[in-house]
């Protein structure tokens, strides 16, 4: 007899509009525990969209979200407990150090001994040397790698990331993955390029217009993900 | 049809009211002909209470249901309120020059109707400077239920500030029957007027969503 | 309680953000202790006509000042969508205002206490009894519960430096009239006895505006 087990996240039938604009419509996924969901897309595809419902900062106008069975409607804090978010902007406080930022993320997140994991996160990083420089100062690049840092405090079972690697070199971006697959299961991101972002999925899945476009239950071929996109392109 | 039918009723109402503060009722003693102005004034300021406290239980109401049309109540009827609280103050004013010779005093009742045009005022400002419709429509029912849940509050405060002054009496004797009739015909006819404006308005308000709709789809599909 | 506690890191976040930037003690004082100094040109050097202003004075400078650090409170977090950043993590939106509220009331307490002294050295007026400090931290309370939620509002908004002033101001009256009074009272010698009803006032808006705005927070900050 197989065990079904409940996929880490659930989307049904989700519907986001703002005033007449249709960011979403009626889109489903299921993601498996342990996978690595890349989602692409044409601009003003939804992806950006997606990831601000499943993170519980927006709102859909319809539709629902499990995670791990649990719906966002009626647990949100506890899902929040385990997800770790990177989004476009840092989350980061300009005024104050790398330290303090992580110190504060750690206290919201119930980190114990945060000063051993912050100290770690920022070295497997290369932070270490700027661990108190106000964030103001920082590069691009580096507050980048400091949310990263953020985000994974407190090991989240569940990442949602939007493109996590703009403004990273290839060592930071390779220290990315390695520090996801430490502590992560599941993990979901957007990513403009195909190739580098097929190279770190398990999965990958195509959105356009607010709906999935593509979305095979196995990781296709670089091939058939190529000509699937072109014609995603068609239908923007 | 039944908008048909209030309009001919307050029509009516409001008619019959003319007649009455003009030519039925006698002029009172004390202050002559512009006394009659109080017939006005005591119902535009009922009626601008009412609309306030609908704009409030509408504002909740939109918070809980999200539906457009709660928003659409609230909005048409802060405006109606708008202005019938303005043609209160004005006819406050024009009273308090011939009754006590300035055209402003802090008294409870007039300091309370300042306040509240204020935040009437906010409700607009707020939702002219924000840029998405469903947001506005948020935040302007904050805007109602603050602003309402604060108006016993300043009426309040101001009388305990007032009571420090003399106080003001507006009758020395109490009203004659022929002056109560005039009142109260006032009184029913605005409130008739207020729940056909509002009828009116609101319906024009989805009117302009829906137009505002129709436009921004034409335009993503000619774009 | 855990809630309490995580509004307490934020509110400890804020404090170190001042401590790190000396934002509010740089501007916000210098200019509260400026609007009282334009004041004093305003009034005269009539020492009789100071005491009797002073009360207003100091009221109305707090007023001021208290908007430009509510503003700033929630400018932090507009920076880098920080307020995405409390969002997402595993806190209620209940303790993201409180943790903002406790954060501006500590701010408005600390301006209050640097320029009380001042004020007091240029009016001279004696500001330093027990009476005093209760009425100013209630009042603050008040400013802070309203304030916090007002402030959030209007950094969503396309014109926050209009906004702002707009909503506080009319909402804020009962508190004003009624610390303006009993400091006034106090100043004149009187005791707590004769304040009781304006410290009614106080903590009835404190009371309702501190839960109203603590339900209706999380309307404003959702996207």
């Amino acid at each position: 007899m197989a065990v079904e087990t409940n996929p880490a996240v659930e989307v049904k039938n989700l519907s986001r509009t703002f005033g007449t604009f249709e960011a979403l419509k009626n889109l489903s996924l299921a993601v498996r525990p342990g996978e690595t969901l890349a989602i692409f897309g044409h601009n003003g595809a939804g992806k950006t969209t997606l990831l601000k419902i499943l993170s519980t900062v927006m709102k859909p106008t319809g539709g629902e979200i499990y995670y791990g069975g649990l719906s966002i409607a009626a647990d949100a804090e506890n899902i929040r407990r385990r997800l770790g978010v990177v989004s476009h902007r840092s989350f980061l406080y300009s005024s104050l150090t790398a330290y303090d930022n992580l110190v504060f993320y750690s206290r919201l997140y119930d980190v114990a001994g945060y000063e051993t994991r912050i100290k770690h996160l920022l070295n497997q990083l290369g932070l270490r040397s700027r661990m108190y420089d106000k964030v103001g100062t920082f590069s691009r690049g580096m507050s980048q790698r400091l949310a990263i840092a953020r985000a994974l405090l407190h090991r989240p079972e569940i990442v949602l990331m939007d493109e996590p690697e703009s403004g990273l070199d290839s060592s930071a971006m390779d220290t990315l993955w390695q520090l996801m697959r430490e502590d992560c299961r599941t993990i979901i991101f957007t990513h403009h390029n195909l190739e580098r972002g097929f190279q770190a999925a398990s999965r990958v899945v195509i959105m356009a217009r607010g709906r999935m476009f593509f979305c095979p239950d196995i990781k296709c071929s670089p091939g058939e993900l190529e000509k699937a996109y072109a014609s995603s392109l068609e239908t923007a | 049809m039944k908008r048909k039918v209030l309009f001919f009723i307050s029509a009516g109402l409001l008619l019959l009211s003319f007649y009455m503060v003009l030519v039925f009722v006698p002029t009172e003693k004390d202050m002559g002909i512009v006394q009659r102005i109080f017939y006005y004034h005591v119902p535009l300021a009922w009626v601008a209470f009412l609309a306030f406290f609908v704009v409030f239980f509408a504002s909740i109401g939109y918070l809980v249901k999200r539906k457009p049309r709660w928003d659409h109540v609230a909005c048409a009827s802060a405006e109606i309120g708008l202005v019938f609280i303005s043609l209160m103050l004005l006819t406050g004013m024009i009273w308090a020059k011939s009754a006590w010779g300035v055209w402003w005093i802090w008294e409870p009742r007039l300091t309370t109707s300042l306040v509240l045009w204020f935040v009437y005022v906010a409700y607009f400002i707020v939702r002219a400077y924000v840029v998405e419709e469903e947001r506005k429509a948020r935040f302007g029912a904050v805007v109602g239920i603050i602003g309402f849940l604060n108006v016993p509050l300043v009426f309040l405060s101001v009388t305990l500030w007032r009571t420090q002054h003399p106080p003001l009496t507006i009758f020395t004797d109490g009203l004659a029957g022929s002056m109560m009739a005039t009142l109260l015909v006032c009184l029913f006819a605005f409130n008739f007027f207020y729940i056909y404006l509002l009828a009116e308005v609101t319906l024009m308000k989805a009117d302009e969503r829906a137009v505002r709709q129709l436009k921004e789809k034409s335009i993503r599909r000619n774009s | 309680m855990r809630e309490i506690a995580k509004a307490f890191t934020i509110a400890a976040k804020d404090v170190l953000t001042e401590i790190r930037t000396r934002e509010i003690i740089s501007s916000v004082v210098v200019f509260a202790v400026l609007v009282i100094v334009i004041f004093n040109f305003a009034f005269g050097s009539n020492q009789q006509a100071a005491g009797l202003v002073a009360p207003g004075i100091i009221w109305v400078t707090f007023a001021f000042a208290g908007i430009l650090s509510l503003n700033r409170s929630f400018i932090l977090e507009k920076e880098e969508d920080c307020i995405e950043g409390l969002m997402v993590a595993p806190i209620s939106r209940e303790s993201i205002y409180l943790g903002k509220f406790f954060g501006n009331l500590f701010f408005i307490l600390l301006i209050q206490a640097i320029v009380i002294p001042v004020f007091s050295l240029l009016f001279n007026v004696g500001f330093f009894n027990i009476e005093l400090v209760l009425i100013t931290v209630m009042a603050s309370v008040g400013f802070a519960s309203v304030g916090t939620l007002f402030a959030a509002m209007a950094v969503s908004t396309r014109a926050r430096e209009l906004v702002l002033p707009v909503l506080f101001f009319p909402v804020i009256t009962p508190v004003i009239i009624a610390a303006v009074n009993a400091s006034a009272a106090i100043l004149d010698g009187g005791v707590l006895s004769s304040i009781t009803q304006w410290l009614g006032i106080i903590g009835a808006f404190d009371v309702i505006f501190l839960v109203a705005s603590y339900l209706i927070f999380c309307f404003i900050i959702e996207e």
